[in-house]
């Protein structure tokens, strides 16, 4: 009924989230069923045209309160519940990045494109060999990437919905992140956060690749640091 | 001298009815361009009819403008201004507010405000269009937005506004501690003067800090200073904060004049006295302490330390439970009433049952994990619109059709008002649902075209319908707005007291005359005496009624 | 239901309630950056420390004046109080006069609001809290114009709580800006 609007999922942690919308969505909907069930169910059974003079109830007992405060202390425990399961979903994904990553990129934002530094083929950026494309992000597949995300002009939102990744790109700032993919394609990269007036055409392509046709797509890109781009600006 | 009664009156009645006017017609305003973004959402390549072709600049305008109003201009002076300037004094028994002239100064300085704002549409470069969040370096840097003066006015104008409801804000505390009724103590006041005075604490504190930071954008826009950008070591985040700061309780200001107007409704027509009157000011008072410490949950993904989210999770958990008491305490407040479906009430019950999903949809956003996909997209959108709307005009129409027999001494045509009512809620739904399901797909938010996103477009038809939604529910308007002129003029004559309330605002004339009361109310028993055990003829006591 | 408080001295409290919390969230803002920038002592070595003592000095005398201000005409001592407020008042315009000698060497030193982010903050706070300070002084004005027609105590005290809350900014701002040049403040 609600997860089925969600994108496919290629990263390792995006099944954890959708289980986090389930299940708040299930507790959730409990509770909203419920409520406005007794909610309708009192309009009718109260409603005037039954003849029933009404009753004085100003509920100042505590014993009738407890109708009150009993549910209260109930939303309370499903709550802390709803917090015990993400909390740790959202340090795993947000808080620790894996300690020897394959991979480090670094995405730049800026207004209206993501410009992407590859680390070349030798792994490491701010080298020689890095290959900068314009909105296009090439990625091998089942490796634990890492990405410097900054911003030149004004705030980005690095928005990869297939990764179930979205993290602020700040100016003045390096944000780091990660992600693991487990399936090969091309996803949709877009700008989450507004950005002007190009905000609306700010889109790009995850190409994931399996590791031979990565090395591939790696020899294929001229291999030089500063001013060496591919794809369309 | 017709200048000096309806025009620079000091009157509370009349200031409040200049506010409530000017936020209905603030209300179109923000409509139409609602309209305008709406139709190039279905339509992307189309002009859009009385408007024209939207490019990217004036959707972006369209919507920043539309978030602003609405927020600012419709929901604010209609609920806390326009209700509290009317209903607070006659609600306690006052002749009028601590401080008239402060009242009128508090209008005229939201009315210049709201000149300044619309000015803003003229200038070149437009009306300002970095988010009604107005997030820096974007709405801080004119080279990088393109808009000049219109951003300039927006903060000018959204800083005076503040002004005048902190005098508003000022004159509701006092007047509520110093001029009640004899007899009238605080735990006999009526739920909505509670809400009132609890929101202008809220607001009063919450503000200050957003107001410190509108001078600092404005400076770095005017005087290249660099208070939020980077190159000259400041920090973008902190206009976040101190934004979030005053936002989160912002929604409290408004979410808490609308619970006290569907309290005063719903008891009169359930003929119940409110089930738990003092849990639920003690809540009240408990959620507002904790909105400010709550803000961050606006900012999970804003590139704030990840730490953070942990702590401010917590908060919002634990704010969520006073708002279980007071939710839980107005449908307990059903139970065994005499419950008549007049058109205020199915306002007001539309508000209780159509804010429930604005509640629980929160919960999705407010977990940051799940925030991680959902923030920006319009998952949040249909969230906001579903406390906000039906905050502002479900019970801001419960409460016009409620009072207004008081107001002009006429009733508003009752079928009418039911067909608005049926209307506004059924395509405020139409509205509104298909968006979860888009943000759900990963729609995110303030694109001119989603027709430009592959993976947005075998989901277009729901922007369609939710396009068809909101024209319905802006054309069901209209009949509001005839039921509201016409009843002026041919309504039925109101009684006094025509739904048999319990409060004193029914013992004025309707409409009150300067002064409010003939002689001066001595209250001896709480605001919802109804149906109480032993009465013969009518079931209620008014709160002057001896005991 | 008669409040113990009178209704204006509310209101007056409400009011700079609702100031402390915009200087407050200015002086915030201040804080948190100033932690992160040691750098900000040297800029702060350029402002004249000693017009701002200067400047320190008159305003808490013109808080002294406008107390006996306000004793003389509770006391029914119009005359005299009348001059306590107008030395109160001469106290502001030196205060704004300094100040503007402040501004103005600063200006031609180079040392504008866009220079760095120390001084963005130091105009920005220095330069509100002057409108606050003409504000004050146009509100003593209307009083003590009216001080000789009647004996208002509550105006006199009401505008003596403004000036004492615009004091204490002052109070505030002084070592924030002007002796934080030491550097001491890691």
């Amino acid at each position: 009924m609600m997860l089925h609007w969600l994108p496919i999922n290629i990263s390792t942690y995006g099944h954890k989230i959708d289980h986090v919308i389930l299940v708040i969505y299930l507790i959730v909907g409990i509770w909203f069923l419920l409520a406005e069930g007794i909610l309708g169910y009192f309009i009718i059974r109260y409603h005037r045209s039954k003849g029933q003079p009404a009753i004085f109830q100003p509920g100042t007992s505590l014993r009738s309160l407890m109708w009150v405060l009993i549910p209260a202390a109930l939303v309370l425990a499903f709550d802390i519940g709803i917090e015990v399961v993400q909390g740790p979903i959202w340090e795993e994904i947000k808080m620790n990045l894996p300690e020897k990553p394959d991979q480090t990129i670094r995405i730049r934002g800026r207004q209206f494109v993501w410009e992407i530094t590859h680390p070349g083929p030798d792994g490491r950026l701010d080298t020689a060999d890095d290959i900068k494309t314009f909105n296009q992000l090439t990625i091998p597949v089942h490796q634990k990437i890492v990405f410097e995300l900054q911003a030149e002009d004004v705030i980005h939102s690095l928005w990869i919905p297939n990764l179930r990744l979205k993290q602020d790109a700040v100016p003045g700032r390096t944000i780091r992140g990660w992600f693991e993919t487990m399936q090969t394609g091309t996803y949709p990269i877009a700008c989450a956060e507004l950005c002007g007036s190009g905000h609306g055409t700010m889109q790009g392509q995850l190409h994931v690749m399996d590791f031979a046709d990565y090395q591939k797509w790696l020899a294929e890109q001229t291999p030089s640091g500063e001013g060496a781009t591919s794809g369309t600006p | 001298m017709a200048l000096r009664k309806y025009i620079f009156s000091v009157d509370h009645k009349i200031v409040g009815m200049q506010y409530l006017c000017t936020g209905l017609v603030m209300a179109f305003v923000g409509g139409y361009l609602a309209y305008v973004f709406r139709h190039q959402l279905a339509w992307p390549n189309e002009p859009v009819p009385l408007f024209g072709m939207v490019g990217p600049d004036q959707y972006n305008a369209s919507v920043t403008m539309h978030g602003t109003i609405m927020v600012f201009w419709v929901a604010m002076p209609i609920l806390l201004s326009g209700f509290g300037n009317y209903l607070l004094p006659l609600m306690i028994g006052a002749p009028d507010m601590a401080f008239p002239r402060l009242n009128m100064m508090s209008f005229w300085t939201f009315f210049l405000s709201t000149l300044l704002l619309m000015s803003s549409f003229l200038v070149p470069g437009g009306a300002a269009s970095g988010g009604w969040t107005s997030y820096p370096p974007l709405a801080a840097s004119p080279g990088l937005s393109g808009v000049e003066w219109g951003g300039h006015l927006w903060i000018l104008a959204v800083a005076l506004e503040f002004a005048s409801m902190l005098m508003g804000g000022i004159n509701f505390l006092t007047t509520t501690l110093t001029m009640r009724a004899p007899g009238m103590t605080l735990f006999r006041m009526p739920i909505l003067v509670w809400m009132l005075n609890i929101a202008s604490l809220v607001f009063m504190f919450s503000v200050g800090p957003l107001i410190a930071g509108a001078f600092m954008l404005l400076a770095d826009r005017l005087f290249q200073t660099g208070f939020f950008l980077p190159q000259s070591g400041g920090d973008p985040l902190l206009f976040q904060h101190l934004f979030w700061f005053f936002g989160h309780p912002e929604v409290y200001v408004l979410l808490f004049p609308a619970l006290g107007i569907i309290a005063e409704v719903m008891t009169v027509f359930a003929r119940k006295p409110f089930f738990g009157y003092r849990p639920l000011i003690y809540a009240s008072l408990i959620a507002s302490v904790l909105s400010f410490l709550v803000w961050a949950h606006h900012q999970f993904i804003s590139g704030m330390d990840p730490r953070l989210a942990a702590p401010f999770s917590i908060t919002t958990i634990i704010i969520s439970v006073p708002f279980a008491v007071a939710i839980f305490s107005y449908i307990a407040t059903l139970w065994g009433g005499s419950i008549e479906l007049k058109t205020p009430m199915i306002f007001a019950l539309g508000m209780l049952a159509e804010f429930l999903v604005g509640g629980v949809t929160g919960i999705f956003n407010g977990s940051a994990a799940a925030d991680i996909y959902l923030h920006d997209t319009y998952f949040v959108v249909a969230h906001f619109h579903y406390t906000l709307f039906p905050v502002t005009f479900l019970a801001g129409f419960a409460g016009i059709y409620f009072w207004y027999p008081k107001w002009f001494g006429r009733l508003m045509n009752e079928t009418w008002g039911k067909i608005h009512a049926v209307l506004t809620i059924i395509s405020f739904n139409v509205t509104f649902l298909p968006l979860f399901a888009i943000g759900l797909v990963g729609h995110q938010r303030r694109i001119f075209d989603p027709s430009l996103f592959d993976y947005l477009q075998p989901f277009q038809h729901l922007h369609v319908i939710s396009t068809w939604g909101f024209i319905i529910l802006f054309l069901s308007q209209i009949i509001f707005v005839v039921n509201f002129i016409a009843s002026l003029c041919y309504g039925p004559i109101a009684t006094r007291n025509p739904w048999s309330a319990a409060t004193l605002e029914w013992l004025a004339p309707s409409p009150p005359g300067h002064g409010n009361f003939e002689e001066p109310p001595v209250v001896h028993r709480g605001p919802y005496d109804y149906s109480l055990p032993g009465l013969t003829g009518k079931d209620w006591k008014n709160q002057t009624e001896a005991v | 239901m008669k409040s113990s408080v009178p209704i204006w001295r509310l209101g007056i409290w409400w009011f700079l309630g609702s100031e402390i919390v915009v200087f407050g969230g200015l002086i915030v803002c201040y804080l948190l950056y100033r932690f992160h920038h040691p750098e900000w002592a040297s800029e702060a070595a350029h402002t004249l420390t000693w017009v701002g003592a200067v400047n320190t000095v008159v305003l808490l005398t013109s808080s002294l004046t406008m107390i006996l201000a306000h004793h003389e005409v509770e006391h029914g001592n119009a005359r005299s109080g009348a001059t306590y407020l107008g030395l109160t008042i001469l106290a502001g315009i030196i205060f704004l006069l300094l100040k503007s000698y402040e501004y103005h060497h600063e200006i031609t030193e180079g040392f504008l609001p866009s220079r760095s982010l120390f001084w963005s903050f130091y105009f920005l706070m220095t330069a509100l809290h002057g409108l606050h300070i003409v504000g004050g002084l146009v509100a003593n004005v209307v009083v003590w114009s009216g001080l000789k027609r009647r004996f208002a105590t509550h105006r006199i005290e009401s505008v003596g709580l403004y000036w004492h809350f615009v004091d204490v900014v002052w109070i505030f701002l002084f070592p924030l800006l002007y002796l934080s040049a030491s550097g001491g403040m890691r």
